[in-house]
């Protein structure tokens, strides 16, 4: 019995430290090229060429002020900020407001809008936005901020309606029958009473929708010509473009526009990853 | 009059809730969605009035006379197979490590998350030097190994390329699948494990008797959108080889954007959208398909 037992748990341990090895390795290859990205942000164009060290010979930070500036990755990140901001902002109100009215007030034919949206949501269509490209261009809205912020609303909305109306129906319906008895308008039960409670759903539209859009680089390519109005992905293939071998400035730019989103990841994982899982299985 | 007028004007107000939306929806998505069909019967260089109908001449040239059309296809299907098999393989395989229980999960499903929140962008960037041929840190490694004879340019050489960008397309995937499949393993009673192990089954009968029937949907939901992300890849190319050296990696996105931005042809820009989404719901479906036998059976 004693040596049965002796052989599972020896068993265990090698199948334990096999799994870890494994985990362990993959891993490294996740982290390492993020650590040999900041490391050589700060080398010195001579270095970065001659030593595959990890650790840089001197902390060059000056290659982040002279990327932020000469470089144009302070343009590009302001840019990207502003973006994300108007997006997920206009997102959130347009979507909630929507899936107020979806949930709750009794419009003839919102059933029939509604499944509209839920179809949109469906139907995959690679190069929409060579249609869309003409659109904007009829609507004078190429090379303009608002040409670049518009598009990227519409296509969260749909999911995102869908996710608030959920929401919106399970809030009991006395919570606002009181209020509306106490004179508070449709417009304020929403703002102040089902949009709180929404909060949840809010935060994971916000966290996917920040992602989404500090990452997108096809609309950015197409639709803003301007140095001065791109956003940092879009900076990054110009940066690249004009100065290929300034690769300490380059990989402090790749830094600039991958810091917050690690950021972000860090703080909110549980919430992404629950995203994630939640709408998968 | 007045009972009707004033509810006419709320129920005109309420509207107002749906509006912002219904607008956005209809101007930047529905819009553009039917466009694209119109626009896909069209000569048309995106600019200049006149447009020459030319019904479904190119469709033909798509589907018949455009090889490198067909050769970006495959190269995109070359990739999502081996992210099919390799990239969820691992996925899965780590996956499986991690649901029993294994001190630090937690943490291994934070590092593995890490890479698929970076952009195609990004990860582009960091990857092409990594690849380099003259200062890059695989063949540098190579080197010190004693294999420096297998150095070279890995993303500028025609036997290499396409795979090397697959390799950076299923690093930046495989946590996403690791994640999905987790929580599928997880969301399995504990219970018909004990019981199966009770009556003496071994590891590999729990697996394929317990563990892959109850996983199959879980499975098709992983492999559809693999399909559907991979054939549609485009930022790690752009940043990596930008469709080089000559057409070797090439893919649908990227030739449609060719048409459209190089070539000025919009109408045929369209048209190919339109030949490759249909290809993708294709392809969907047919998943959908098999996975319904599969649960027959």
């Amino acid at each position: 019995m004693k040596r049965k037992i002796d052989k599972y748990v020896i068993k265990n341990f090698i199948s334990g430290f096999l799994s870890h090895s494994v985990l362990i390795l993959v891993s490294v290859t996740c982290i390492f090229p993020l650590v040999w990205m900041f490391s050589s942000s700060l080398k010195t164009q001579q270095e970065i060429f001659k030593s595959m060290s990890l650790w840089p010979a001197a902390f060059n930070w000056a290659n982040y002020v002279i990327a932020w500036t000469r470089g144009g990755f302070g343009v590009y990140f302001l840019n990207s900020v502003f973006y994300t901001v108007t997006v997920v902002g206009g997102l959130i109100l347009i979507s909630s407001l929507a899936a107020y009215a979806f949930s709750r007030l009794t419009l003839p034919g919102k059933n029939i809008i509604y499944y509209v949206f839920l179809a949109a949501m469906m139907i995959p269509i690679p190069g929409a936005f060579v249609a869309l490209y003409v659109l904007l261009v009829k609507l004078g809205l190429v090379n303009t901020r608002l040409g670049y912020i518009l598009p990227q609303i519409s296509i969260g909305l749909s999911l995102s309606i869908y996710l608030f109306k959920t929401f919106f129906d399970n809030i009991p319906k006395d919570i606002e029958d009181s209020a509306e008895v106490e004179g508070c308008s449709k417009l304020g039960i929403w703002w102040h009473i089902a949009l709180p409670i929404a909060k949840p759903a809010v935060a994971v539209i916000a966290i996917f929708k920040t992602l989404a859009v500090w990452n997108e680089y096809i609309f950015a390519m197409i639709i803003l010509h301007d140095k001065a109005k791109m956003p940092l992905q879009r900076g990054l293939m110009i940066f690249q473009g004009a100065h290929f071998t300034e690769y300490p400035l380059l990989m402090a730019g790749i830094t600039i526009t991958v810091i917050p989103v690690i950021v972000i990841y860090l703080f909110m994982q549980r919430h992404i990853i629950q995203g994630i899982t939640a709408g998968a299985v | 009059m007045n009972t009707v007028f004033p509810n006419l004007k709320a129920k005109g107000r309420e509207y107002l809730f749906i509006l912002p939306a219904v607008i956005m929806l209809g101007l930047f998505y529905i819009y553009p969605f039917f466009k694209i069909f119109q626009l896909s019967f069209f000569d048309w260089d995106g600019i200049s009035k006149n447009m020459i109908f030319v019904g479904l001449a190119q469709f033909k040239d798509i589907i018949f006379d455009n090889p490198i059309w067909w050769q970006s296809m495959a190269q995109a299907g070359y990739i999502t197979l081996l992210a099919l098999i390799i990239q969820n393989g691992l996925a899965l395989i780590l996956a499986l490590f991690v649901d029993r229980g294994i001190k630090y999960g937690q943490v291994y499903r934070v590092i593995f998350f890490l890479p698929p929140i970076l952009s195609g962008i990004v990860i582009g960037l960091i990857w092409n030097w990594i690849f380099n041929g003259n200062f890059g840190l695989l063949n540098y490694w190579l080197a010190k190994i004693g294999l420096g004879h297998l150095a070279k340019t890995w993303l500028a050489d025609p036997d290499t390329a396409l795979t090397c960008v697959a390799v950076i397309h299923m690093w930046k995937g495989f946590g996403w699948g690791f994640i999905i499949l987790l929580a599928g393993l997880q969301s399995i009673p504990r219970r018909f494990y004990e019981a199966a192990r009770i009556d003496g089954a071994s590891n590999w009968d729990v697996f394929k008797r317990i563990t892959v029937p109850l996983m199959i949907p879980v499975f098709v939901l992983v492999m559809i959108l693999t399909v559907l992300g991979t054939m549609q890849i485009y930022d790690i190319i752009v940043s990596t080889t930008g469709g080089g050296p000559g057409y070797h990696t090439e893919v649908p996105v990227s030739r449609i954007i060719a048409q459209m931005l190089h070539s000025s042809r919009f109408g045929y820009a369209c048209a190919m959208g339109l030949v490759f989404g249909l290809a993708l719901v294709a392809l969907s479906v047919m998943q959908m398909n098999i996975s319904k036998r599969l649960k027959q059976t």
